[in-house]
């Protein structure tokens, strides 16, 4: 394996992506308004909300279905709270927040992944790179290997952003860190990287049929339906979020994941590629 | 003997219904320009996506610098050098960061990346604008980094596709001396394709015409005048007073095509050598007195033209 010819084209495409306004903006404003700013404005009305307050009583009353269906192990952790107030920010960052974790890795795998393969198409920087001394599998990999980690990478440090937002916010009422159990490191290290990985294989699925990066992110753009479809679960108190529903999720992610990537590298043969250019 | 740096043997490769190359067989001597000459569609860039493993044969054997590139495609593509007919450049891109990334993908020591660029750099007069995104080069500029993208690895064998298409003639020239140099003084193989005949007169060993996927002739220029009876064109010098005589007494012989009058000449193209004393003969018998007859040396050109109507003429039955 040529690692470095791998390298080489990894840190390239990530260099091309950082100098590319068209697609780093939407890598930047996303996770900055769902992890950051989104969180950060939520945290800091709780802060200052009055847990007797009309608006308070008002809204627990309205979700009181909610409330009473929710699997035990999240009762009982509500239970430890003394009032309304803890147990809507509790509710509110650690059920439907998660999802939105998952977008970014997702979405930013996609994004990167949409330029690196349709992107290369369409600035015809294919061909050169096609007679380049890697082999198709050398080639494939370091084509896979960029936006996953990048994808990785900001699902990380977008957590990371929005646990220390939360905390900053919430300390005041909330007492300390609460949004890092068993099922956040679930996410983080294993659903993550699956995410990441679904965003990466719907993009070689769809790039192999697409000719410019605006129609590849267009097309890619579905991919975020199913972890929409968790957020809606949430929201309506079909799913919530546990250690075995994160494992589940992980490995459904990893699987739809690793089966586009596997198909994908059925296509990816340079014969076949530069018999499209 | 010397292992050549390409053997061909009847190679084919088909997209559907079309045979782009068809039965080609050719062999390439190391150290040698090879011209490789054909219209659009003729099979030229398909023969060297073939050569470089890029495309693979349906059929035949494949030896470049005695791989196969079927088999050992990234072997092939370490040695070699393309310039693609696009220059394939991303304009995103700086001209040192372009470079720098091909240097680092065909293995160049590390610790040479930084002067081998610099050097290409300097060698295709880009040094002074390196530093900016290829995105504001002119097509010129574009051309020449994308040619200093192929030397930079310093491979045995570069295929150019139209090197100098979009260089001003200065330019041209420089990037003629310079492939002159790689092969003369370097001994690299240079497999030059080109619509540019004179260029391709100017600089190549030996030609290679292809004709609809197949190889229509292949030697040098002069071999090849001589093989297809090219060498057709004589220019005629009679006394001035007998011109019409000889145009009407020539007109006459079915080996003689075509005769122009051009100031005090005639202009005679024949269908092959064999017709020049049988045109002697008759303006003797006819008491012309002929002054000269004297043969044009062909250029690629004409033999090219004559290929290409020849080739026309086989499809047509």
């Amino acid at each position: 394996m040529n690692w470095r010819a791998v390298r080489t084209i990894i840190r390239k495409d990530l260099k091309v992506v950082r100098q590319t306004r068209a697609v780093l903006i939407p890598l930047i404003i996303v996770p900055v308004l769902v992890l950051v700013l989104l969180p950060g404005v939520g945290g800091a009305l709780l802060a200052t909300a009055d847990p007797d307050s009309e608006a308070i009583r008002d809204f627990r009353r309205e979700s009181a279905a909610f409330f009473d269906h929710l699997p035990a192990p999240i009762s009982e952790r509500l239970a430890q709270y003394d009032d309304e107030v803890q147990r809507i920010t509790y509710i509110l960052f650690n059920l439907f927040f998660p999802p939105m974790v998952l977008l970014l890795p997702t979405m930013v795998a996609n994004v990167i992944a949409a330029d690196s393969f349709a992107g290369e198409k369409e600035r015809k920087t294919l061909e050169a790179l096609l007679y380049a001394p890697t082999t198709d599998r050398e080639l494939y990999l370091a084509k896979l290997i960029g936006p996953w980690l990048a994808g990785v990478a900001v699902g990380w440090l977008g957590y990371l952003a929005f646990a220390v937002v939360i905390t900053l916010t919430t300390l005041s009422f909330m007492g300390g860190i609460f949004v890092l159990d068993a099922t956040w490191l679930l996410l983080i290290f294993w659903v993550v990287p699956a995410a990441s990985g679904l965003g990466l294989g719907a993009m070689v699925l769809v790039s192999s049929r697409v000719s410019t990066f605006q129609e590849a992110y267009q097309l890619g753009g579905v991919v975020v339906l199913p972890i929409l479809l968790l957020l809606f679960g949430q929201l309506g108190g079909v799913v919530y979020f546990s250690p075995l529903l994160a494992l589940a999720v992980g490995a459904v992610l990893w699987a739809l994941a690793l089966g586009l990537m596997g198909y994908g590298a059925g296509s990816f043969k340079r014969g076949a590629l530069i018999a499209r250019l | 003997m010397a292992l050549p740096a390409i053997h061909l043997q009847e190679v084919t490769r088909r997209f559907g219904a079309t045979t782009a190359v068809d039965k080609l067989s050719l062999t390439v001597e190391a150290g040698e320009i090879f011209g490789f000459l054909g219209h659009n569609g003729a099979g030229k860039t398909t023969t060297i996506r073939l050569l470089n493993g890029v495309l693979a044969a349906d059929g035949g054997v494949i030896r470049v610098l005695g791989l196969d590139p079927g088999t050992q495609g990234s072997q092939v593509r370490a040695r070699s050098g393309v310039l693609t007919e696009t220059p394939s450049l991303d304009e995103r891109l700086t001209a040192v960061d372009n470079l720098t990334y091909y240097a680092d993908l065909y293995g160049v020591p590390p610790g040479q990346v930084r002067g081998r660029t610099a050097a290409v750099l300097e060698r295709f007069e880009l040094a002074d604008r390196a530093g900016e995104k290829v995105g504001g080069y002119s097509k010129g500029m574009k051309q020449r980094l994308a040619l200093a993208r192929a030397f930079l690895h310093e491979p045995e064998i570069l295929f150019l596709d139209e090197p100098t298409a979009g260089l001003d003639p200065v330019a041209a020239q420089e990037v003629g001396r310079m492939i002159r140099h790689l092969s003369r003084d370097e001994g690299r193989t240079v497999f030059l394709c080109t619509h540019n005949l004179v260029e391709a007169q100017r600089l190549c060993d030996r030609v290679a015409v292809m004709e609809r996927g197949r190889l229509a002739a292949v030697g040098t220029p002069r071999a090849l005048a001589r093989e297809i009876g090219a060498e057709m064109r004589y220019t005629l010098e009679v006394a001035a007073d007998q011109r019409e005589t000889a145009r009407r007494e020539i007109a006459l012989l079915p080996a003689v095509k075509y005769v122009e009058t051009a100031d005090a000449e005639l202009t005679l193209t024949l269908s092959d050598r064999e017709a020049a004393p049988e045109v002697l003969a008759r303006l003797l018998a006819a008491k012309v007195r002929v002054y000269a007859l004297t043969p044009h040396e062909s250029s690629l050109e004409d033999i090219y033209m004559a290929l290409h109507r020849q080739g026309q003429e086989r499809g047509m039955q």
